[in-house]
């Protein structure tokens, strides 16, 4: 297939302002630029890692409908991967986050290759196991430090100018990097790729029919989805500066599902809202220790039984336009 | 919840492991009939993705309530009188309740099989998987036949639990920890076989062990490795039929 280059990226003359998701796109960057002033910024900028880890997560369950259960791998292993990086080879923080993401996307390719043989639950199924692998992985390799974790990683000073440290800074990376992401994953979901994606969601078999190479279709979005997960874990390293075994722990592929689920599934701005409820929410809860746990599962439940279409899914319903 | 069951039982009101070994599955497959009618069903008309993700929900309910009301670290549970003690088989020796857990889990794997695959209620299950509403069509009640198969699993899970508990201890996260070994090997069994399943059980527990001898390091993987060459080789399982 020879593809013109405007076509494959979806460029179109129409006008895009004054459209929904334009505006909504508005209010989320006025808020995230405005936040700091109200809220502590380390608490805004883990909403912003985990919201980039659940958009990415979403392009794969939302708009391809494969539900990955072991997606923590890669944002745990690039988190580690950077941090060794940024500390044990003195990288500046940029290539060390390139590093990071280019380990996900690597792991990615692996497990994409060998988890797509198979679909629905069995998908979830080996996504889960490989990344449990990884988790043991992670426990025993020498660089990882077991249960200590990567301790300390020095935030550095971006392209050697910039120095990372101060708050300001970090925050505008951080948001930066958040929204190029965020619009990356618009345009892949916008594009023609996207528009595959979607028909082997409604009907895998229709689409193998119609000629679409199914398989190398799934195993890119895989490995996009893997790659930006990466990137959100490598970010989200360098801002704790530390890379630990709970982020690469099966219980932080859950809260991503659960993210996604609560925010909206296959919505653009569904993650985004539901990772910032689910950490709000473990904000709040965090002192009543295991309760946590109970209040997510209870929040799964009910999001499966009684509201499947999550914050912003029914927000769209409402309105009428796909947000 | 069968481990949890079984030691509650003995506990709080003093019933030992052979009453048990009935008295936890029948109560946990209830429960589990319990889930499947109120809010398992509402969701069979969706994809099974749903499903998948509202048992994760309840299993993070039960593990967070059990972790609330008794830590998470495990509790010991004895082994019953009878089985303690080692037995010499000549060429290693083996202990009693190991001995007896093989024994009572090799005896309950055949059963199944042999439910499934040879007797009327089991080809009237497996049509019923292959075909719903034709089964319906002859008067079967198939939603009662979805329960009670559901309640039956639950219950075999819980009856793992209960012999598991004295081996290992009784904690909210060993089932947690397990599952995910058993994916494994239903993925490398292949899905809707049972002999499959049985027969890569007892493989890998073997391989595990084996492995846990000779290069501990790698014992957590192995099984995980030996899925992905399974995968390459033949995506369906050792037993799973094409599909």
């Amino acid at each position: 297939v020879i593809w013109n280059f405007k076509e494959a990226i979806g460029f179109s003359a129409r006008p895009v302002l004054l459209t929904a998701p334009a505006a909504a796109f508005a209010v989320m960057v006025l808020f995230f630029a405005a936040a700091p002033l109200f809220i502590y910024p380390v608490f805004l900028m883990q909403v912003l890692c985990f919201a980039l880890f659940a958009c990415a997560f979403n392009l794969l369950l939302g708009y391809v409908g494969l539900l990955s259960f072991g997606h923590a791998a890669f944002f745990g292993i690039a988190g580690y991967v950077c941090g060794h990086a940024a500390k044990v080879w003195g990288l500046t923080p940029e290539l060390a986050i390139i590093v990071g993401s280019l380990a996900a996307i690597g792991l990615g390719i692996v497990i994409g290759a060998l988890a797509i043989r198979r679909q629905g639950i069995y998908f979830a199924m080996i996504t889960l196991a490989f990344a449990q692998m990884v988790y043991f992985y992670c426990v025993q390799a020498r660089f990882t430090h077991g249960e200590d974790g990567i301790q300390g990683i020095p935030r550095g000073h971006l392209f050697g100018i910039v120095d990372l440290g101060h708050m300001t800074a970090i925050y505008v990376v951080v948001l930066a990097i958040f929204l190029a992401g965020f619009l990356l994953i618009y345009r892949i979901i916008h594009s023609p790729f996207g528009q595959v994606l979607k028909a082997i969601r409604e009907n895998e078999a229709r689409a193998v029919s119609l000629g679409y190479a199914v398989d190398r279709y799934k195993l890119i979005a895989f490995v996009l989805s893997a790659g930006l997960s990466g990137l959100a874990g490598a970010v989200d390293t360098l801002v704790f500066q530390l890379a630990a075994l709970t982020n690469v722990h099966w219980t932080m592929s859950g809260e991503v599902v659960l993210m996604t689920l609560v925010g909206g599934l296959g919505t653009v701005f569904g993650p985004v809202v539901g990772a910032m409820i689910v950490v709000v929410m473990q904000q709040y809860l965090a002192e009543l220790g295991s309760w946590v746990l109970v209040a997510q599962g209870a929040v799964f439940v009910v999001c499966v039984l009684a509201f499947r279409r999550g914050v912003v899914g029914e927000l769209g319903h409402r309105l009428h336009t796909p947000l | 919840m069968g481990a949890f069951c079984a030691w509650l039982l003995l506990t709080k009101r003093g019933i030992g492991y052979f009453p048990a070994l009935i008295i936890a599955p029948v109560a946990i497959a209830a429960f589990g009939m319990l889930i499947e009618r109120t809010m398992l069903r509402r969701l069979y008309q969706l994809d099974h993705l749903y499903g998948l993700l509202l048992t994760f929900g309840l299993a993070l309910i039960i593990q967070g309530i059990f972790q609330n009301a008794y830590g998470s670290s495990g509790q010991p549970y004895q082994i019953p009188p009878v089985l303690v003690g080692v037995t010499n088989l000549g060429f290693m020796y083996l202990p009693v309740y190991r001995g007896w857990v093989v024994v009572v889990s090799a005896i309950l794997c055949f059963g199944t099989w042999f439910a499934i695959e040879r007797t009327r209620l089991g080809s009237t299950l497996r049509a019923a998987t292959e075909n719903p509403g034709l089964v319906q069509a002859f008067g079967i009640n198939v939603p009662r036949i979805v329960t009670l198969t559901y309640g039956f699993g639950v219950g075999l899970a819980a009856l793992a639990g209960v012999m598991a508990a004295p081996i290992y201890q009784v904690s909210p996260l060993m089932g947690a920890d397990l599952i995910i070994v058993v994916f494994a090997v239903v993925v490398i069994g292949g899905m809707g076989s049972i002999m499959g399943s049985i027969l890569t059980g007892f493989a890998l527990g073997v391989i595990e062990g084996l492995t846990k001898v000779f290069y501990p390091e790698a014992s957590n993987t192995v099984i995980f490795i030996i899925m992905a060459i399974v995968l390459l080789l033949k995506p369906t399982g050792m037993f799973g039929k094409a599909r």
